[in-house]
């Protein structure tokens, strides 16, 4: 059997994303993650399990579908053109695409095969063979590292950060792929600029880490909570205001790296 | 070698005054123009009509008020009031008089009238009784047609009202050698003819009716030459006295003279752009590509050290606020189809010169940043794309269209060029072209292009299919079978075709009526010695003294006609799932979404008609209860069930727009029913007709007169604009549109085609976003698209400047082909385009 025919799971294509990598991405969402994350504006990615959720227009929407590689990619290939254009590629994001590491590995390798770039957004809280497996075949790795204290992670998320921040070192010195640090800035759980810092310490001392990205927290994911008849936990937080978002940007790059609000 | 200097230039404090200055009021009507055309017309009587119509330019020019505005520097006003207009009586007048006591409180593009205005106008307007080109149009169209135009198939009312305008002309020459040099050339044109020559009576009389036309210019000149100098000895202000003598000293020198300086050429540039549109009130007098033309006085004074690069900003930002200076007043509802008072005075930078060499300069970048300084939709600024454009020049292009400002239009080279190729147009030529009003390329200088002379409407041939010809209780169109009789969705097909080609013959035939009557009536002989080959062919532009010929009627509603016919060959034919005749009927009760106004008025008119060729005159009282029994009628809640399950299997199917080549495909050939068959017919100036697929916004007023179609859309709601999918139906990203509608054949549609989208300010946020955007144009042209324009706004703001229209007076949004302040479009054109799809990026 061919690896194009490797089949996962996935709840979305997206095309035209330029938040999420080089130039103009398609963004494939896989279902299933192993964080509760209470600010996910994704929350149908969460469950592995086939979903049906309700939208603001009353109609009901199946969450997640099976597919092969081969049918993902005949979508991704649609937008060639553009990625020859704008040097942009597939994007794999979630959830959290390595918990179906051999669908994400044989995605990546089918794009690599068609020349496109290849990105993953992943907190990377998997065993270390399972992110081996997918290196070969990426170019960027766009990791999560949504706090340095390990309590406060599990308190807010869902699960310890220990092998996540392990797996960021051991990515980092592989050498293999560019490592980007991105961090989902989030009043009540991260918004200070001491807990900012420690994460922005820790990424620069990461083996040839160069970018950290700063995501202003959105309530965007509000409805689909709604339609999935679950709380939103988050209630009345609002965003994070600009100024913030600039003062964490200006510390981020006091320790050497280049720091982007937004991706 | 090209060269250009990408550093931002300075905003002058001075433009922000002049564009408050400007919008401080509601525009006027002013009665001077018709009243002096008519002095003049009664006493010319007997004089050939190119001669009565430069006497008539000439008298105007020498008695209308004339103002200078407060800090202008470039000066030449049609009105009094600040962006007011004059009226045209040759052309059509009779429904101004019936519009004089709402003109002021209609919806879109209200002008204030006086009742002194009213009076003047009330007192000239019976002597143009018979005698107006639209009259004379009228009476040259076949009865046929004018039965389609009744049923709105297609609206030719454009150049039916108004002068034709749409045309480029030799703005450089005029630069160069000013009106005394086309004096001299049309003399020396006079002194080679042989008074035997066959032509020797009509080329005589044009070229005199040049020249007087050109003298009446230069006395015009004069005048804001002696104003400007009698408001510097007024003033105590010394900077303002010096002003006003260079002004002063300007207008004596140019247009008369050719242009010694880069003011002089913008004050030269700027009589010729406001004098073309009081000859005739023909709109999209397109400047064209202004950084070329202006580029050598730009360059000779900045290299002479006579000039800095901000105050060579600041002449172009005048003459920027100057192209807003200017009105037209049509009918009610031809404002509805171009709302947003625009006057779309296309000017374009960038694309190649005419060796193919990148023709980028330092005005590509002025341009685009005066677009920038004054924020106003004229002029409605394009640039021209290629694959060696720039890439600071299109990064500036796609700063300004994150601004929300609706600008610039981008176009492909690599499309348009071997598009106008086709049509016979040399090389040289076809690499000069330039765009006319929303999205028409031309040859400048040399082409009469009759742009925008039809919008036709793609829905209601699909309409006459289902009713065999029938509309309202009348034959309006050929028969072409019952339904029972369409047995396969070739027939169908075939039945549509024909019903497309029995109308474009008629539009054709509209055209070529009205294209006569104004080579009878209104030729422009001014207009004309700015034209190649006019002078040498002794034939004004309406005569066809233009290099190359034209007709460009635009189609529009591709979208809607592909998703029906999609949806017709899935549904009635391969899933069975109902009959023709079943969905006709689900279609005239509307799907079961109720009626409105104007279905009630329309059923009413029907069972009227019904009668009435029964041989039955309804009383007032009967009509009055047929009226009501129709408002009150209902369908029943089983057919309403029915209608539904229909709609949900309609919304199932792919749609035009999203990247799915089977549907992309009919769309394909959809377009071809127009566009082939049109090339076919000629027009009186000897050019061929070429289709355009775009329709500036009259895809609203349009759509409010076509019923409902089997793609689902409810009656009497707005058709699908340009060659884009239908609102909101496009739900898979830019990328995927573009894709689809890459694959319609743009080549063919040699007049034009038009792809609006809309984007939140997110997808283009940061330095990464532009670039992204960069390469979204870039990749559609790749695959040989011709026109992108894009909205850069979010859903809240248009909500709330519909909700607080005082707090937006100056929020401009382009549509369909246009930049237009967003708070002077109708509700319905508003509501429009916050319906269509957001693309914003991913969250």
């Amino acid at each position: 059997m061919s690896y194009l025919d490797t089949t996962g799971r996935i709840f979305d294509i997206q095309r035209y994303s330029v938040h999420d990598g080089f130039g103009i991405r398609t963004i494939v969402f896989l279902k299933g993650c192993l964080l509760r994350c209470r600010w996910c504006c994704n929350p149908e990615s969460q469950e592995y399990a086939i979903q049906e959720m309700r939208q603001s227009d009353g109609k009901v929407r199946i969450v997640g579908q099976d597919v092969t590689v081969r049918e993902v990619m005949k979508t991704v290939e649609q937008d060639r053109m553009y990625f020859r254009r704008s040097g942009g590629g597939l994007t794999l994001s979630g959830g959290e695409s390595l918990l179906q590491y051999e669908f994400a590995r044989d995605l990546l390798h089918a794009a690599k095969d068609q020349g496109f770039s290849t990105a993953m957004e992943s907190m990377a809280g998997v065993s270390y063979d399972r992110i081996e497996a997918v290196l070969p075949y990426l170019d960027t790795y766009l990791m999560d590292i949504k706090h340095i204290n390990g309590a406060k992670h599990r308190e807010f998320c869902g699960k310890d950060n220990a092998l996540m921040l392990e797996n960021a070192w051991k990515v980092a010195s592989s050498g293999q792929c560019e490592l980007v640090i991105r961090t989902p800035v989030i009043p009540t759980f991260n918004d200070t600029v001491p807990e900012i810092r420690a994460i922005a310490e820790f990424a620069a001392r990461l083996p040839g880490v160069e970018q950290m990205h700063i995501l202003p927290y959105h309530r965007l994911g509000f409805d689909k909570y709604v339609g999935l008849g679950r709380e939103y936990l988050m209630g009345d937080v609002k965003p994070p205001s600009r100024e913030l978002m600039m003062e964490l940007r200006d510390e981020v790059n006091k320790t050497g790296l280049r720091c982007m609000i937004g991706g | 070698m090209p060269s250009f200097n990408p550093e931002p230039t300075k905003k002058s404090e001075r433009i922000s005054r002049l564009v408050e200055h400007l919008f401080a009021k509601m525009p006027e009507i002013e009665p001077a123009r018709a009243v002096l055309i008519t002095e003049s017309y009664k006493k010319t009587e007997d004089e050939p009509i190119v001669k009565r119509r430069a006497l008539a330019f000439a008298h105007i020019l020498k008695h209308i008020p004339i103002i200078i505005r407060p800090e202008e520097l470039i000066v030449g006003s049609t009105t009094i009031a600040p962006r007011g207009c004059q009226t045209y009586p040759e052309f059509s007048w009779e429904w101004l008089e019936s519009e004089f006591e709402t003109v002021e409180t209609r919806e879109a593009d209200p002008f204030y009238i006086s009742e002194e205005t009213k009076r003047a106008l009330r007192e000239i307007h019976p002597y143009w009784k018979g005698k107006t080109s639209s009259e004379l149009a009228t009476s040259l169209m076949a009865p046929e047609t004018l039965t389609a135009i009744k049923h709105n198939v297609f609206t030719t009312g454009n150049y039916f009202y108004n002068g034709v305008g749409h045309i480029t002309v030799k703005y450089g020459e005029v630069l160069e050698i000013g009106m005394e040099g086309l004096i001299h050339k049309a003399a020396e044109e006079l002194a080679s003819m042989n008074v035997g020559d066959a032509d020797y009576p009509t080329k005589h009389e044009l070229l005199e009716a040049m020249i007087i036309s050109c003298h009446a210019v230069i006395l015009y000149a004069q005048r804001y030459a002696e104003l400007a100098e009698k408001m510097a000895n007024e003033t105590a202000d010394p900077v303002r006295k010096a002003e006003l003598m260079q002004i002063s000293a300007n207008c004596r020198r140019v247009p008369a003279k050719g242009a010694e300086s880069f003011m002089e050429a913008c004050q030269s540039f700027w009589f010729v752009q406001q004098l073309i549109q009081l000859e005739s009130s023909g709109h999209s007098i397109s400047p064209g590509r202004f950084d070329q033309y202006m580029y050598p006085y730009y360059k000779a004074d900045l290299d002479a050290g006579k000039i800095t690069r901000d105050q060579a900003q600041e002449y172009i930002d005048c003459v920027w606020v100057k192209l807003n200076d200017l009105g037209k007043c049509r009918d009610e509802e031809s404002a509805k189809g171009f709302a947003g008072y625009s006057m779309f005075q296309n000017l374009c930078v960038g694309g190649q010169d005419k060796e193919g060499m990148d023709a980028t300069n330092d005005l590509s970048f002025m341009c685009i940043w005066a677009s920038q300084h004054v924020f106003l939709p004229q002029p409605s600024l394009s640039i021209r794309v290629w694959n060696l454009t720039p890439h600071e020049l299109m990064h500036e292009a796609c700063r300004l269209t994150r601004t929300g400002i609706g600008l610039p239009a981008y176009y492909n080279d690599e499309a348009i060029i071997p598009a106008l190729m086709n049509r016979g147009i040399s090389m040289e030529d076809a690499r000069n072209f330039s765009l006319i009003g929303c999205v028409e390329p031309q040859v400048p200088g040399k082409t009469m292009g009759w742009h925008d002379a039809a919008f036709f409407n793609l829905c209601r041939p699909l309409e006459f299919v289902f009713s065999n010809g029938m509309d309202k209780g009348e034959q309006a169109s050929i028969r072409t079978g019952e339904l029972a009789d369409l047995r396969t969705f070739e027939d169908f097909w075939n039945a549509y075709k024909k019903q497309v080609e029995y109308q474009i013959a008629l539009m054709a035939n509209s055209d070529n009526a009205i294209d006569a009557a104004h080579a009878a009536r209104v030729p422009l002989p001014w207009l004309s010695c700015m034209v190649d080959d006019c002078m040498k062919r002794g034939l004004t532009t309406e005569q066809g003294g233009a290099v190359y010929n034209f007709t460009g009627p635009q189609c529009f509603g591709i979208a809607n006609a592909a998703d029906s016919l999609y949806a017709i060959r899935e549904l009635v034919y391969n899933q069975k799932f109902l009959t023709l005749q079943e969905y006709k009927e689900a279609m005239d009760d509307n799907f079961g979404k109720g009626f409105d106004d104007i279905s009630v008025r329309e059923a009413s008119v029907e069972i009227v008609n019904n009668l009435r060729a029964a041989g039955r005159e309804p009383s007032a009282q009967e009509v009055a209860q047929i009226v009501a029994r129709v408002k009150t009628a209902d369908v029943s809640p089983e057919k309403k069930k029915k209608y539904q399950e229909l709609l949900d299997k309609i919304d199932a199917l792919p749609k035009y727009g999203n990247d799915i080549p089977e549907v992309d495909y009919l769309a394909r050939d959809a377009a071809y029913l127009y566009t082939r068959p049109l090339e076919k017919y000629k027009n009186p100036r000897g050019g061929m007709f070429h289709a355009g697929i775009y329709p500036v916004s009259a895809n609203v007023p349009l759509g409010a007169q076509t019923g409902a179609t089997p793609d689902g859309r409810l009656a009497h709601t707005p058709v699908a604009d340009g060659i884009g999918p239908m609102a909101g139906r496009d739900i898979n990203g830019p990328t995927a549109t573009a894709n689809s509608v890459a694959r319609i054949d743009h080549m063919i549609a040699s007049n034009g085609t038009l792809l609006n989208q809309k984007f939140h300010p997110s997808a283009l946020e940061g330095e990464k976003g532009l670039n992204d955007f960069e390469s979204l144009i870039r990749t559609f042209f790749d695959q040989k698209g011709m026109h992108m324009q894009f909205n850069v706004v979010d859903r809240q703001t248009l909500l709330d400047a519909q909700a607080h229209p005082e707090n937006y007076r100056h929020l401009v949004v382009r549509v369909a082909g246009y930049s237009a302040l967003f708070t002077t479009l109708s509700k319905s054109l508003q509501d429009d385009i916050i319906q269509r799809t957001e693309q914003t990026s991913a969250y």
